[in-house]
């Protein structure tokens, strides 16, 4: 459905979206994640046509976004970064509008009204000037708004932020119901909300992708080390090096904290170190307080991903 | 066509809404009341004077005494106020992040700039008609020449045309909404006035400047003649600001 190759995008000297290549089934959702200044929001904003690729292609729907914009804006509901609210207006009188730019048919501006007033929660609302809502609210118009022509393909740029949690679960929920007719790319920073509405997931730093799959993989992908979190009362090197020794081990950090005595023990995949461990520290009576395995999260992936380099993926 | 009539009637809508179309339409109203009555009471005052003396009443005449001259206060006055009533126009999108809405749906720039000059153009005009209540209260009592008035609103008309294209272009350059009214009004200054220069000027340059000039173009309207080179010459000036603002706008696209 969307295919993308080689963006690139430069502001001057800034290199905004480095040579992106990806692609999105039909009826898939599509997780956008990274930091800020990732270039999230401006690959949104070259595939959804509102500003130029610096290089490279993107097909949507078969249509060039270059050349054949026009007929990817007809199929396309696209929630900005800052909701485009028209303040002075009122929510009702908005969406209208939008309907009418959007090509809607007059005869069904009422039955499209109806049901985004009914998915977005805005009954309370409709009446009210935008200029007069709370963020929460403009989001939720935002989104309204995007989804009145209801469009093949969604874009959505930070759809939950300025969100009560209520409301997030709510429109995550939204958007997992969209998936199958419609193609959505959601972007984030919350890391959960990917992991529980998308099929596929993309990270992105500094304008490349760092990783692209989905969850499951992606975590299975990273970790290649089974990690346990030991405290003990007295870790001193003596122990450390004790540790080290052990068969599979593979590395031991501390952590940082205040008394200094936790410690990280890093091992092979298949290999649990854990029973081994508990009893090397209760015989060298360094007394143990706690022993855990852990489980790496989306987080971790995410840190692991976007400050080391070389990476462990691809 | 269906789209430029959404835009238009969307921005009618917004200038309805906010004092703007109010206070714009009010301040134009009474400054040029004011001075149509000064001029009209002062006039009917010579006239009393002279009474007597038929060959000065002859020379005296309301139209050229009165109505013409309410014709330049008109003018003096949106050259003030058009850069106001048409800073917001396009600034107010960008600020807004709204332009990101309208240039992500299926209409072109060309239609935005034209649904919103079609808004701006029907609110100049709603001004100008109110204004016909000078004309009409001059004829109720002395005779009037129509001719004149007629083509002198068709020239207000198309001068205010060409305010207004400089005033989206101006809009169209920055988001900052008084950045937008300043450059417009340098912009209606520097062609209403460069006929001073022409006359500084001579020999090819002083045509060319005399070419330009905005209200050279503007006495054969109010003299009662409408001439087909000052109408091309309005709208040229109008397709082209409006092309520039298309411009701006296309290019802007790049760079966000
Ligand atoms: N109009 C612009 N002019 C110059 N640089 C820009 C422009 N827009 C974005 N950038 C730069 O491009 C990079 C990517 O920005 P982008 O907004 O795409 O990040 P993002 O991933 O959406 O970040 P965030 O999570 O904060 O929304 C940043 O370094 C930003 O400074
Ligand atoms: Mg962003």
């Amino acid at each position: 459905m969307i295919q993308v190759q080689n963006l690139t995008k430069k502001f001057g000297e800034i290199v905004a979206v480095n040579d992106l290549s990806f692609s999105v089934k039909k009826g898939e959702i599509l997780g956008f994640l990274g930091p800020n200044g990732a270039g999230k929001t401006t690959t949104m904003r070259i595939l959804t046509c509102y500003t130029p690729a610096t290089s490279g292609t993107a097909t949507i729907a078969g249509y060039d976004i270059f050349n054949d914009s026009f007929e990817i804006k007809r199929i396309l509901g696209y929630l900005p970064e800052t909701p485009p609210l028209y303040l002075e207006l009122t929510a009702r009188e908005y969406l209208l509008y939008v309907a009418k730019l959007k090509g809607v048919p007059i005869a069904k501006h009422r039955s499209a009204l109806d049901n985004v007033i009914q998915k977005c929660g805005l009954e309370k609302v409709i009446d009210r000037v935008l200029n007069n809502l709370s963020k929460g609210y403009r989001q939720r118009v935002g989104i309204a708004q995007a989804l009145i022509n209801s469009p093949q393909i969604l874009i959505l740029d930070e759809p939950t932020s300025g969100l009560d949690p209520k409301q997030i679960i709510e429109i995550r929920e939204l958007i997992k119901s969209l998936a199958g007719e419609h193609t959505v790319i959601l972007s984030t920073h919350i890391l959960p909300e990917v992991t529980q509405t998308c099929q596929k997931i993309i990270i992105i730093n500094e304008g490349s992708i760092v990783a692209e799959d989905s969850y499951e993989e992606l975590i299975a992908k990273t970790n290649k080390t089974n990690k346990t979190r030991v405290m003990i009362k007295t870790a001193d090197d003596n122990i450390i090096n004790k540790i080290k020794e052990i068969n599979g081990v593979q590395n031991v950090v501390r952590e940082f904290s205040a008394e200094r005595n936790v410690i990280i023990v890093e091992s092979e995949m298949d290999c649990d170190v854990r029973e081994e461990l508990a009893r090397m520290i209760v015989n060298s009576r360094c007394g143990l307080l706690e022993l855990k395995h852990e489980v790496m999260s989306l987080e971790d992936v995410f840190l692991h991903l976007i400050t080391k380099e070389e990476g462990t993926v691809n | 066509m269906k789209n430029i009539a959404t835009i238009t009637a969307k921005e009618l809508k917004s200038y309805f809404i906010s004092p703007v179309a109010y206070v714009i339409t009010t301040v134009f109203l009474v400054i040029t009341g004011y001075m149509f009555y000064s001029r009209i009471s002062s006039f009917s005052l010579y006239c009393f004077k002279m009474m007597n003396y038929s060959k000065a009443l002859e020379t005296l005449n309301i139209n050229y005494n009165v109505l013409r001259q309410s014709f330049s206060t008109m003018i003096t006055t949106i050259m003030f106020m058009m850069p106001i009533m048409t800073m917001r126009i396009i600034a107010e999108e960008k600020k807004n992040k709204t332009m990101e809405l309208l240039m992500t749906s299926p209409v072109t720039i060309s239609e935005v700039v034209f649904g919103k000059f079609f808004a701006l153009l029907i609110l100049y005009a709603g001004m100008l008609l109110i204004t016909i209540y000078m004309p009409l209260y001059a004829s109720y009592y002395s005779k009037v020449d129509w001719g004149p008035i007629i083509s002198g609103y068709v020239g207000m008309l198309l001068l205010g045309s060409v305010f207004l294209a400089i005033g989206i272009f101006a809009s169209a350059l920055t988001e900052n909404q008084i950045v937008a009214a300043l450059i417009s009004f340098a912009f209606i200054l520097i062609f209403v006035l460069i006929d001073w220069a022409a006359n500084l000027a001579d020999g090819q340059v002083a045509i060319v400047l005399k070419y330009l000039s905005l209200s050279s173009h503007s006495y054969n309207f109010f003299k009662g003649v409408i001439h087909s080179k000052d109408v091309v010459f309005y709208l040229s000036f109008v397709a082209f600001g409006l092309f520039m603002s298309f411009r701006v706008i296309e290019s802007k696209r790049w760079t966000q």
